[in-house]
């Protein structure tokens, strides 16, 4: 690990401020992502700014019936309340089938949404990736890559965001609130949170430079059957192949947003209308343009029939 | 004769010493193969109590809770293991919680009250789970047997409080310490002899099932 000076924030708002001050610093929230990362200097901040402590863990009502989640609400509470358990059981479900008991009593809000991605090159810094090293090339086209991405990705890199909770937070029509360094405050709905690759694989979300996230807001309830269902290589404490996250009502219309598939958590809303007509349709119209590998394209089959199991137990 | 306790010491010195010599030997390979650090190590103070004493320390920044804990205060109980989160080897109780002591830093817990194996129970006073370890032989080689017991603690207390896991059909209703329940809860402590059905054993009879 490179050395670092660390600081304690007085305020989200200070917090944001002196991130900006300082080109080499780095907000800490759980650490589990960040310190992992920095242990491999995959990341070297110059300066750790920790935002623990600052009031930003609370779980609260918002006027519109819905849910302000403070941004280091940690990912065992947030699965443990019980208005998110009983009103929003696709995140339960999607944070209880992600890491293990230890990490998810770290992990935050915030800090799952920003997690980076789990592609092996781009861990391993003996190899070439566009993501770590921007130029430098992309050793999973061609490479090992079954894990990776099959839609939105680009010729410059095909890692796919790792996190379940981001997935059912996108079938939720989540809102990220942030403070900015100037004091400004905004709301960035979780559907443009994260950009797609490109040719800037490493530029990964819209946030700007010092933009610390206060809190992830959830819509009214929107009821109906909630599912998270991931498939990987092993039963428990893996990342996923492929995960889907929906929203099943009775009259067979509904949301659905898939993990493991993309750079960020993949839905599309047009598709949704086929859902109705089934698995098929609507999995084909989701991944519409995929651009799999040899070694992943076992994935496209793989979430309709994902879907096909959701949609059968969402019936009931 | 040595007490035992003297003993102990002695075995623990040893410790810290091949420590220091591993950290020696990879530092000097270190600078071969990586570029030197480019700032200078930032030095820190930090309080927290271990097993109920408080320690008051300065760190380099950069050491993780497990390095504090092994290297510093020479509790060598806790073990490092994969030091990325992933095995769960050195998995400690942070204010009742288990988090993996390698993935936070020692300086990010101050004022914390952390409870390693040492200070769940000794040879003399072994605490519930610990005997029921022996009992059921949860271990071979013992590595990971820190943090299984440490995470299997935490477990039972997750359990009776309600939290959901993976393998829970309701997610709104109490939670019971089944063997089903049990394997999914501690999938983050991993054991290379593969101890895991005893582990289960001893963790169901100290829930009491
Ligand atoms: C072995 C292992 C297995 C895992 N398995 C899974 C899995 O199956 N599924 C899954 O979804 N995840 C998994 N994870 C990842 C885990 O969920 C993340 O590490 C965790 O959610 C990150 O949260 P954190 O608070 O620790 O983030 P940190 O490590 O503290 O931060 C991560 C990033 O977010 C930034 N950040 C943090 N807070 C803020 C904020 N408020 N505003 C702006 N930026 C911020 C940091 O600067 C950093 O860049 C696994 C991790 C490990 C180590
Ligand atoms: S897929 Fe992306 S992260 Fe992986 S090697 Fe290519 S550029 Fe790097």
């Amino acid at each position: 690990m490179r050395a670092f000076s660390y600081e304690k924030a007085g305020s989200p708002a200070e917090a944001a401020a002196a991130a900006a001050e300082s080109p080499g610093a780095k907000f800490i929230a759980g650490g589990t992502n960040l310190l992992d990362l920095m242990k491999l200097q995959i990341e070297v901040p110059t300066h750790l700014i920790d935002v623990n402590g600052l009031g930003l863990d609370k779980i609260e009502p918002t006027s519109d019936g819905g849910l302000r989640i403070g941004a280091l609400v940690r990912n065992t509470a947030l699965a443990a309340d019980e208005r998110v358990r009983r009103d929003y059981a696709v995140l339960p479900r999607a944070l209880l089938a992600g890491a293990s008991g230890q990490l998810r009593n770290r992990a935050t809000t915030a800090g799952n949404l920003l997690q980076r991605t789990r592609c092996p090159y781009f861990y391993d810094t003996a190899q070439p990736c566009n993501k770590r090293q921007p130029g430098s090339g992309c050793s999973a086209i061609g490479g090992f890559s079954r894990q990776l991405g099959v839609i939105g990705v680009s010729d410059a890199c095909i890692a796919t965001h790792p996190s379940d909770m981001a997935v059912a937070m996108r079938a939720l029509d989540a809102t990220v609130e942030t403070v900015k360094p100037d004091r400004s405050s905004r709301s960035i709905p979780v559907a443009d949170l994260h950009r797609l690759p490109g040719n800037t694989p490493h530029l990964e979300t819209v946030l700007e430079k010092g933009e610390l996230i206060t809190a992830v807001t959830l819509p009214k309830p929107v009821g109906g059957t909630q599912i998270y269902r991931k498939v990987r290589d092993r039963a428990s404490y893996a990342f996923a192949l492929i995960s889907v996250a929906a929203i099943v009502q009775r009259d067979g219309t509904g949301r659905i947003a898939l993990g493991g598939v993309a750079p960020k958590p993949w839905r599309v809303e047009k598709a949704e209308a086929e859902l109705p007509r089934g698995a098929k349709a609507a999995a084909a119209a989701m991944l519409a343009g995929a651009k799999p590998t040899d070694e992943n394209a076992f994935k496209l089959p793989l979430v309709e029939r994902t879907l096909d199991a959701v949609l059968a137990q969402a019936k009931g | 004769m040595p007490t035992p306790r003297e003993l102990e010491m002695n075995r623990r010195d040893l410790m810290v010493v091949a420590g220091a010599c591993a950290a020696i030997s990879a530092a000097a390979t270190g600078t071969r193969a990586q570029p030197a650090p480019v700032g200078k190590p930032v030095l820190s103070e930090v309080s927290f109590s271990v097993n109920g004493r408080r320690h008051q320390l300065e760190l380099d920044t950069r050491t993780t809770l497990l390095d504090a804990l092994r290297e510093h205060l020479h509790l060598t109980g806790t073990k490092k293991g994969c030091d990325h989160g992933q095995c769960g080897a050195c998995t400690v109780l942070v204010d009742g919680q288990r988090v993996n002591s390698c993935l936070t830093l020692a300086i990010m817990n101050q004022g914390a009250e952390v409870t390693t194996i040492e200070g769940l129970g000794g040879v003399d006073n072994l605490h519930p789970m610990q005997a029921a370890f022996v009992k059921h032989d949860g271990f071979q080689c013992g590595y990971c047997t820190p943090g299984q017991i440490c995470s299997g603690v935490a477990v039972l207390e997750e359990i009776k409080a309600g939290i959901p896991s993976h393998v829970s059909a309701d997610l709104t209703g109490a939670m019971t310490a089944t063997e089903a329940e049990i394997r999914e809860r501690m999938s983050g402590n991993i054991c290379r002899c593969g101890a895991y059905s005893n582990i289960v054993e001893a963790m169901i009879e100290v829930a009491g099932g």
